[in-house]
């Protein structure tokens, strides 16, 4: 019961993670929660559909299938992460000046709320196929330990539903002046350690074979498989074994996008200034 | 101004996809490239799980090869081979075979376990 606990726990807390930040950086936007909410039954449904299909997905491709499919799956996570980024980044002033004085939402045009579902729906299906699998197995493995397999998993979707809230509550709880700056940066991060993980599994299904040997072990001051390693891998991308290709993708990656945001940021302010 | 700022997201959007499209022939091609040179010094070796157990779980491989291991899984149950040491993690659906593809290694021991079933699939490689 335990086992099953612990792996469900872990699956949901990897995508509950992502969707709490994501929630937290589009804070005083209209309709961010029915993006969320659609993203999260999308993402669902997409998960039954990939634990369906698993094996012909993984026979794909002379067998590269998975791979490609879960590194095709984080590339566009990250696209849609960086659209949201910067497109908060644009509006940031407005929400928090209309956060502050009015409480009231600030209307965002349909794009950035697609993008913010997209990323939440292959957020969740990624980590959800896995635990459709896992729970697929333990319904047809046998009866006498069936039962309290599932009650072990129910807990585990309950605890990590519950991690991911607090994490939601506490950045909801920076003060609104810090807030979308500390979003902005945690989702970048997130961003760019999700396109580290793409190239790992390029380099997997050897497609991406240069620059692939691992640089530097950190795993005996904090390793991956830890607990705390685990939330800050999906945080900011934390890696104990990484290596130069995995790197440079985790650098282009927040580069760009820091770079982009700070592009656009910079005339919207200049127009707001001349205005006033 | 939300005109403005919808019609330059396309354009970022656009831009950005233009790009990973180009990145992604560009990745295709030089596998084609590099695959079918690399393709003469691969090893195949062969692991099957069963009652959530790997067959064999100790292995002895070279130093400095390209491994393929052919993992056949013959529980109905899926199961994850994961293995940090490694940086592989891959779901093999119950009653199939997945191909994990092994980077040229280091000697040393590399541990290897079944996510879904840790307690029993457990398994190393020791390479010399």
């Amino acid at each position: 019961m335990l086992a099953a606990l612990v792996i469900v726990f872990r699956e949901v807390l990897e995508a509950g993670l992502i969707v709490g930040v994501v929630l937290a950086a589009s804070r005083g936007v209209t309709g961010r929660n029915s993006a969320v909410g659609l993203g999260i039954l999308a993402g669902i449904a997409g998960s039954v559909l990939v634990a369906l299909f698993a094996s012909r997905i993984s026979d794909a491709f002379d067998g590269r299938g998975q791979e490609l499919f879960i590194a095709a799956i984080l590339l566009f996570a990250v696209l849609m992460l960086a659209w949201h980024v910067v497109w908060m980044a644009e509006h940031a002033r407005e929400m928090t000046l209309q956060l502050r004085k009015l409480g009231s939402d600030v209307a965002a045009g349909s794009q950035s709320l697609f993008a913010l579902g997209a990323a939440v729906a292959v957020a969740v299906m990624r980590e959800g196929s896995e635990v459709v699998l896992f729970l697929t197995g333990i319904v047809m493995q046998g009866k006498d330990t069936g039962g309290e397999l599932l009650i072990g998993s129910l807990g585990g979707l309950v605890l990590g539903a519950a991690v991911s809230l607090i994490l939601y509550f506490g950045l909801a709880a920076i003060p609104l002046k810090r807030m979308f700056s500390v979003t902005g940066v945690l989702v970048t991060l997130l961003a760019a350690g999700l396109a580290a993980s793409a190239v790992q599994q390029l380099s997997n299904a050897g497609v991406l074979n240069v620059l692939d040997t691992r640089l530097w072990d950190t795993s005996w001051i904090l390793s991956v498989s830890s607990w705390p390693g685990r939330i800050l891998h999906v945080l900011i991308g934390y890696m104990d074994q990484p290596t130069g290709m995995q790197l440079i993708a985790y650098a282009v990656t927040a580069g760009s996008i820091f770079g982009l945001v700070y592009l656009r940021r910079a005339p919207v302010e200049h127009a707001r200034m001349s205005r006033a | 101004m939300t005109f403005l700022s919808n019609h330059r997201s396309v354009a970022f959007l656009r831009a950005t996809v233009t790009s990973l499209v180009t990145a992604v022939f560009a990745l295709v091609g030089a596998y084609s490239l590099v695959g079918s040179a690399a393709a003469t010094d691969e090893m195949i070796v062969e692991i099957t799980i069963k009652d959530h157990k790997f067959e064999p779980s100790a292995l002895k491989l070279p130093a400095a090869k390209h491994i393929k291991l052919s993992v056949k899984n013959l529980d109905a149950s899926a199961e994850e081979f994961e293995s940090k040491d490694l940086g592989i993690e891959k779901v093999i659906a119950g009653n199939s075979d997945a191909m994990i593809r092994v980077k040229p290694l280091t000697a040393g021991t590399y541990i290897f376990y079944g996510e879904y079933h840790e307690d029993t699939a457990k398994g190393h490689i020791v390479v010399e």
